[in-house]
């Protein structure tokens, strides 16, 4: 929005969660971060990974919702859940392949990173991004990111489903998607390595 | 492995306080494979013969045998850093936390000068400082051997230049004092009596804490500024609330030498004041007022500016206008029309008195607590990323907290494993000093010879309790980064676990 694009890179995460404790200062959901924090594989690595929502072009969470409470605006931001509508059912939860949106039980309503639209709608920064000092949360202008090593990349796919997002991840400069299929990885065919069944 | 190794082409996983004969075999390798910058030696270095032979012995096999780091990585390592068209070294406390801290530093630089890699763009050897004008106090006499500009107080001129700048004789600054360790060490022998220490905590920060604790118990009077009551401000005659970085405006120096103003947010809150009211205010009731004759911090700052004038770190020409027009100056900047040096030796010059970079023979020793049968662990104590320095600011904030809420022990699998320790078992790390009892936080991302413990916390958690008083000999820093432990597991959890958050008041009951 306004010539800035988001840009997620775990591997400059550094662990901080700065941008974890911003979130849950904002006045809209103070007390509930929207950002998903993961400490990888602690026992075998000290690599973290802080993500906002992707924003998909065709997000799987509103596909999904069975009272329509989930919502793209007309500049890609995808939106938490329509209070009146929500009936907390959970479904975005299990469906969302990036395991973003969270449900709030005591509101009975889910909620989901929008990208700080009270912020960013106004050309503002989004408020993890002004905070994480190893810019892993990135906000900027293409031409900014483009001086980086590693090159953004916005299509994932998730077996069959193939997902574009408008935010990005920086992956190797090589990369053009990221699958997340075993079977895009391994040697066999895939037939090959599926139990025959009569 | 830190967040930056795990992202690195190449990674050194090297032993606790061998970095040295890992700075020395890549040298010799650079040497070995015709790899130096022969033109940038002669024409602006000196020393460099002495140095090629005192690095002869350390060839890849005998410095793998000495820092458990591979031959091949030592060689790549050399290569890489050789034959880059932009090559820097930055380090931070690992390389400084050391008894020998300044031959590594001197190390690091030897490998820039011999491949020329320093005065350029992306080139240099660069320490990161570790605290908010870390870089600013040591430049201008945080230090008691020093004067402002980066001079010595041993140095005459310098004493009668800024004796001249403060309106007295150079017979009144006083001779070279005490480093932290050195001011406990001389308490302890009664030469000390009475401290006043500023945003101080030496009962988490400095080692050996129990000789620590003795020294502040022995003192006839103790005064302390701080904006928080620290561990150590309970053991204080008197404390003196001061301020906030954000509730007193100022300049900083960042570590790249940069010159900052800081403005002021907030005022401080309740009966505390901005820190250099408090410094005036004690002035004059010592009978010093008139020296101290302060109406603004910008005052302060533009005697500041004077009497680091001519120094290496020179800030005459810093104005606060022009660090708030250029978002900051670099040092030295000598008069009013320069515009700052963001690099330095950009002219091929040193500080040196011949103008060459002098390459500085380092020599080997071992640590000052060396591991032995008794005690065959390499403990090394660091950082946490939601903790800061000790603790006095971030262990009050409860989202720091829940993100690491006590130090654990590190340790990797299979050194965990010949201790019967499971993630998550309590253990006592017991050293030559003390010893504690944490949990054990069973990771690969150690080497298997060493164990890790965060320093942020006091009392039975401290791991200061278990590190020793070995300086530095020149910096007076004490060796933080390596120590010698035993671990046993322990039968349950300790004391201090059972009464979480009693810590500070337990420590005032002791006091009381």
């Amino acid at each position: 929005m306004h010539g800035y694009e988001f840009y997620v890179d775990p591997s400059r995460c550094i662990g901080c969660q700065s941008c974890v404790n911003a979130c849950e200062e904002c006045e809209t959901h103070r007390g509930h971060s929207m950002i998903n924090f993961d400490f990888i594989d602690r026992r075998g690595t000290t690599a973290t990974a802080a993500y906002v929502c992707w924003h998909c072009e065709e997000p799987t969470c509103a596909r999904v919702c069975p009272a329509d409470a989930i919502k793209k605006g007309e500049d890609g931001i995808v939106h938490s859940s329509l209070k009146p509508r929500c009936i907390g059912c959970s479904n975005c939860v299990l469906a969302c392949p990036f395991g973003i949106p969270k449900i709030f039980p005591e509101y009975e309503q889910m909620m989901k990173c929008d990208m700080c639209y009270d912020r960013t709608s106004v050309g503002k920064r989004p408020m993890c991004a002004t905070v994480c000092p190893s810019q892993a949360l990135s906000y900027v202008r293409p031409e900014e990111i483009a001086r980086r090593r590693e090159k953004p990349a916005s299509v994932f796919y998730f077996g069959k489903q193939r997902v574009v997002t408008q935010v990005h991840m920086m992956v190797p400069a090589d990369t053009k998607s990221i699958p997340l299929d075993v079977l895009d990885h391994i040697w066999e065919e895939s037939h090959a390595v599926l139990p025959q069944t009569q | 492995m830190t967040p930056i190794s795990r992202n690195a082409d190449l990674y050194l996983p090297v032993r606790p306080g061998t970095d040295l004969a890992l700075y020395m075999g890549i040298l010799h390798v650079v040497l070995r494979d015709r790899l130096e910058n022969r033109e940038f030696i002669n024409t602006h270095t000196t020393g460099f013969e002495q140095v090629t032979e005192s690095v002869r012995p350390w060839d890849p096999r005998t410095v793998a045998e000495k820092t458990g780091v591979p031959p091949e990585s030592i060689e790549r390592a050399a290569h890489l850093f050789a034959k880059a068209e932009r090559a820097i070294v930055l380090h931070a406390r690992g390389v400084e936390h050391q008894s020998k801290g300044v031959e590594n530093c001197l190390a690091l630089i030897n490998l820039c000068l011999a491949t020329g890699q320093i005065g350029r763009e992306g080139a240099g050897c660069a320490m990161i400082t570790g605290q908010g004008n870390g870089q600013g106090g040591r430049e201008h006499g945080q230090k008691c051997d020093q004067l402002p500009g980066q001079r010595s107080i041993n140095d005459s001129e310098a004493r009668a230049h800024t004796a001249r700048v403060w309106g007295i004789s150079p017979d009144e600054i006083p001779q070279a004092g005490y480093s932290a360790v050195e001011i406990m060490e001389a308490i302890h022998r009664g030469e000390i009596k009475a401290l006043l220490s500023c945003c101080f905590n030496p009962l988490v920060s400095l080692p050996d804490a129990n000789f620590t604790q003795a020294a502040l118990k022995k003192l006839e009077f103790f005064g302390v500024v701080d904006f928080f009551m620290s561990e150590t401000a309970h053991f204080a005659d008197v404390v003196l609330a001061g301020s906030l970085q954000e509730e007193e405006e100022g300049i900083g120096c960042t570590a790249e030498g940069r010159v900052i103003h800081i403005q002021k947010a907030v005022d401080p809150p309740g009966n505390a004041k901005g820190d250099s009211w408090i410094y005036c205010e004690l002035a004059k009731r010592l009978g010093k007022g008139k020296y101290f004759p302060y109406a603004t911090t910008r005052e302060i700052y533009d005697e500041l500016r004077e009497a680091s004038r001519g120094g290496h770190a020179d800030y005459f020409g810093i104005t606060y206008e022009k660090i708030d027009k250029y978002m900051g100056i670099f040092w030295p900047c000598p008069s009013l029309d320069h515009p700052g040096t963001p690099r330095l030796f950009e002219d091929g010059h040193s500080f040196h008195p011949d103008g060459k970079h002098h390459f500085i023979v380092t020599e080997w020793r071992e640590s000052g607590d060396p591991v032995s049968d008794d005690y065959p662990v390499y403990l090394t104590t660091g950082r946490v990323v939601g903790q800061y320095l000790s603790g006095t600011q971030t262990r009050r904030i409860g989202a720091l907290l829940d993100s690491y809420p006590n130090p654990r022990l590190e340790i990797h699998p299979r050194l965990a494993e010949q201790y019967g320790l499971a993630e998550g078992d309590w253990v006592t790390i017991t050293s030559r000093r003390s010893e504690i009892t944490l949990q054990a936080l069973v990771v690969r991302t150690i080497r298997p010879d060493s164990v890790f413990i965060p320093y942020h916390w006091p009392g039975d958690r401290s791991a200061n309790r278990l590190t020793h008083r070995t300086l530095d000999p020149r910096s007076k820093i004490p060796e933080f980064k390596v120590s010698a432990c035993r671990l046993r597991k322990a039968d349950g959890p300790p004391d201090w676990a059972q009464k979480p958050g009693g810590l500070t008041a337990a420590v005032a009951k002791e006091r009381a």
